[in-house]
């Protein structure tokens, strides 16, 4: 085998691979189904033990519609352990699968002289003998037999990914609404399950049964936290399948290692990355998202007391030290400069008073605060208890919430404590 | 109320019909024709089997006993007539995808299998969306709804259906005041258009002034018709009554003898 078709085969299989599993597993993982992966990867063992007996050959055909129909019974024990005889759901896919997988390796060893079945090649895949395991039609040499296997399945969950599109979310968002517009929703999880299974049994050869719940998984979980739209979540589900199996691959040949285990520690480390860096659901733009808001109030605070200084006395009496008490010192030490900066606020002799901007903005903080005061003590809470709920709401109370409140609130012109209600 | 029903203009025709969950009947020998273009209010306690007659219209819960008609025709056949509002909370609102797409969901019976709602479908469900006031939010993810407008959201999906009858679940509950006025301003246009509407409702007192003919249900209908007849205290006392009625003892005995004690 040359250089470059080695590679490239064992490369192509296991990104079909991924990509196949990605596509499946979005759905596993948007269904809160992603056990169901790995038990059906395991149930379908029986399936193919028998398929293996009743022809004789290891042909793939057979091999499938073992594994297919192996799945859906699975899939059929789980629901009835579950609905019918009121099984926990977990409890339900944990005995259907190990009882399946069981029965599968007693039918291996008790038929041992008639199944040609490698138990290490079933559990961890053999991917790197993908080049020399040949297809023939007659005498012509087609290329390697996984790839071929799983082009075909590949091409398969695309299309039905593609075709039935709109029964998948119907049926994946609102059983019950896709009942109601014709849509078996209970049909439609049989044939993803089916599918499922058969994605499982193409990627065993060369992947193996461990490592294919991970590439089941594993890609959709990433997928989900980077965006909030079903088709692109399939894409990058399938996509980092793919990039998972060409970086495995070479981090294989550089740890000399197996190829399919780095595979997917490769994916591991995309979810990792996805869970740190993803922008809406990662870690870092939810740590962003806190120290900014914290950022806001420190600098409502800030504006706040200086306004409230304002109003009693004609000139500032507030330094560095009275306005960094206003919030955690390193936070409010940060609004403070970020203010001065931005001009809202200025310093003089070592006193702190609020520019044109900042008089403004500190105004309608101050009318949210009293209007929320007011409201809440109209509400019934006595006005000592109105402070600090109105100061966690007034950073929050937009244009339309302001108006809201001014409107349930006619008459009102000052706060409980009989401060005026500042216009703006 | 033993009288013949002209099933052809009976929307709703319900006969005998009894709902069990693992052989526990939830609801008992219903006999229930609801007249065409009214607005129907079903109220009783919780667990009185509001939720479970409304999915047992629709064959989403098995029936036990009993039939049910949709214009004198079962509900296999009349699909396309109904359409139907969930319980908010029966779906996952993290799920990813937009308002429009969800509106769009009840353009699916129309459309039927395997074929893309094209361009007419997405204009229905863009009116559906201006209907109930949620025009700009059609592109907004349904997890950053707020609860009144995924309401909103769910009815403007049940108006996309184009239905004669509309089967909704609670769609007032837990929703701000300006969403609750919205949404029966709906339903008295769709009144208005002789469309029939079964809707479960919790808050007795705006009964009167929302509903023309009540349900009143627990465990077995109580009392049907107009909600002046019907509305009066003595039977809300029979549907509220506060001992265990003895329906649920019955039913508690077979659940009882069913775990084998």
């Amino acid at each position: 085998m040359d250089e470059f078709w080695g590679p490239f085969w064992i490369v192509l299989t296991g990104a079909l691979a991924g990509a196949s599993c990605g596509l499946l597993g979005a759905y596993l993982v948007l269904r809160k189904m992603s056990l169901l992966g790995d038990a059906l990867s395991h149930a379908v063992l029986p399936g193919i033990v028998i398929a293996f007996l009743l022809s004789g050959s290891r042909d793939v055909i057979p091999m499938f519609i073992g594994a297919a129909i192996c799945g859906v019974i699975a899939t059929v024990l789980i629901e009835t352990f579950h609905r019918r005889w009121r099984v926990q759901e977990d409890t339900s896919i944990g005995i259907a699968f190990t009882a399946l997988f069981a029965l599968g390796v007693v039918l291996i060893t008790a038929f041992a002289g008639q199944v040609d079945l490698d138990q290490e090649c079933v559990l961890y895949g053999e991917i790197a003998y993908t080049p020399w395991d040949r297809l023939f039609w007659g005498e012509w040499d087609l290329g390697p037999r996984p790839v071929w296997i799983l082009g075909t399945v590949f091409v398969l969950n695309l299309a039905f990914v593609l075709v039935f599109y709109k029964e998948l979310l119907i049926a994946s968002f609102d059983a019950e609404m896709a009942l109601s517009v014709g849509v078996s929703a209970a049909l439609v999880h049989y044939v993803l399950m089916g599918a499922v299974s058969v994605t499982t049994v193409a990627a065993f050869e060369s992947v193996g049964a461990i490592l294919v719940v991970a590439m089941l998984i594993v890609p959709g979980a990433s997928a989900y936290l980077w965006s909030d739209r079903l088709k692109v979540i399939l894409t990058l589900s399938a996509l980092m399948g793919v990039i998972s199996a060409i970086a495995g691959y070479f981090l294989a040949g550089v740890w000399n290692s197996s190829i399919a285990g780095a595979m997917v520690v490769v994916m591991g480390a995309l979810f990792a990355l996805s869970l740190i860096f993803a922008p809406h659901y990662g870690l870092l733009g939810r740590f962003v998202r806190q120290v900014r808001l914290s950022l806001r109030v420190a600098r409502d605070h800030v504006l706040l007391k200086l306004l409230r200084d304002r109003e009693s006395r004609s000139v500032s009496t507030l330094s560095w030290s009275d306005l960094v008490d206003t919030a955690a010192r390193r936070v409010s030490g940060i609004a403070i400069r970020s203010l001065m900066w931005q001009g809202l606020i200025t310093r003089e002799k070592g006193y702190f008073s609020l520019g044109e901007q900042g008089v403004t903005y500190a105004t309608r903080l101050l009318r949210n605060h009293r209007l929320w005061e007011s409201y809440l003590n109209q509400l019934g809470l006595p006005p000592d208890h109105v402070h600090d709920p109105a100061d966690a709401l007034e950073h929050f109370t937009d244009d339309h919430l302001r108006e809201e409140i001014r409107a349930a609130l006619p008459n009102i012109a000052t706060d409980p404590q009989g401060k005026r209600i500042p216009d703006g | 109320m033993l009288h013949a029903v002209d099933e052809s203009v009976t929307p709703i025709h319900i006969h005998d019909m009894t709902v069990a969950y693992h052989k526990k009947p939830v609801l008992w020998d219903v006999d229930l024709a609801v007249p065409e273009g009214k607005l129907v209010g079903v109220v009783g306690p919780n667990g009185a089997g509001k939720s479970t007659m409304i999915k047992a219209i629709m064959d989403l819960v098995p029936k036990a006993s009993g039939w049910v008609h949709i214009y004198g025709k079962p509900y296999s056949r009349m699909r396309q007539v109904i359409g139907y509002v969930p319980q908010r909370e029966s779906v996952d609102w993290d799920f990813p995808i937009n308002a429009l797409d969800v509106v769009l969901m009840g353009r699916y019976g129309h459309i039927g299998w395997v074929r893309r709602p094209d361009k007419i479908d997405r204009e229905l469900a863009e009116e559906a969306l201006e209907k109930v006031g949620m025009t700009d939010f059609g592109h907004r993810q349904i997890n950053q709804l707020s609860g009144g407008q995924q309401q909103r959201v769910f009815l403007a999906r049940a108006l996309a259906q184009d239905a004669q009858i509309y089967l909704m679940d609670e769609p007032f509950a837990g929703v701000d005041a300006a969403t609750e006025r919205a949404i029966i301003d709906i339903l008295m246009d769709l009144r208005a258009r002789k469309k029939t509407m079964l809707v479960v409702h919790h808050d007795l007192h705006t009964v009167n002034q929302y509903f023309d003919w009540l349900v009143l249900i627990n465990m077995r209908i109580v009392a049907a018709g107009e909600t002046k007849d019907v509305f009066t205290d003595d039977n809300l006392n029979k549907t509220y009554g506060g001992r265990l009625t003895v329906l649920s003892e019955a039913a508690q005995a077979v659940a009882h003898h069913q775990r084998g004690l």
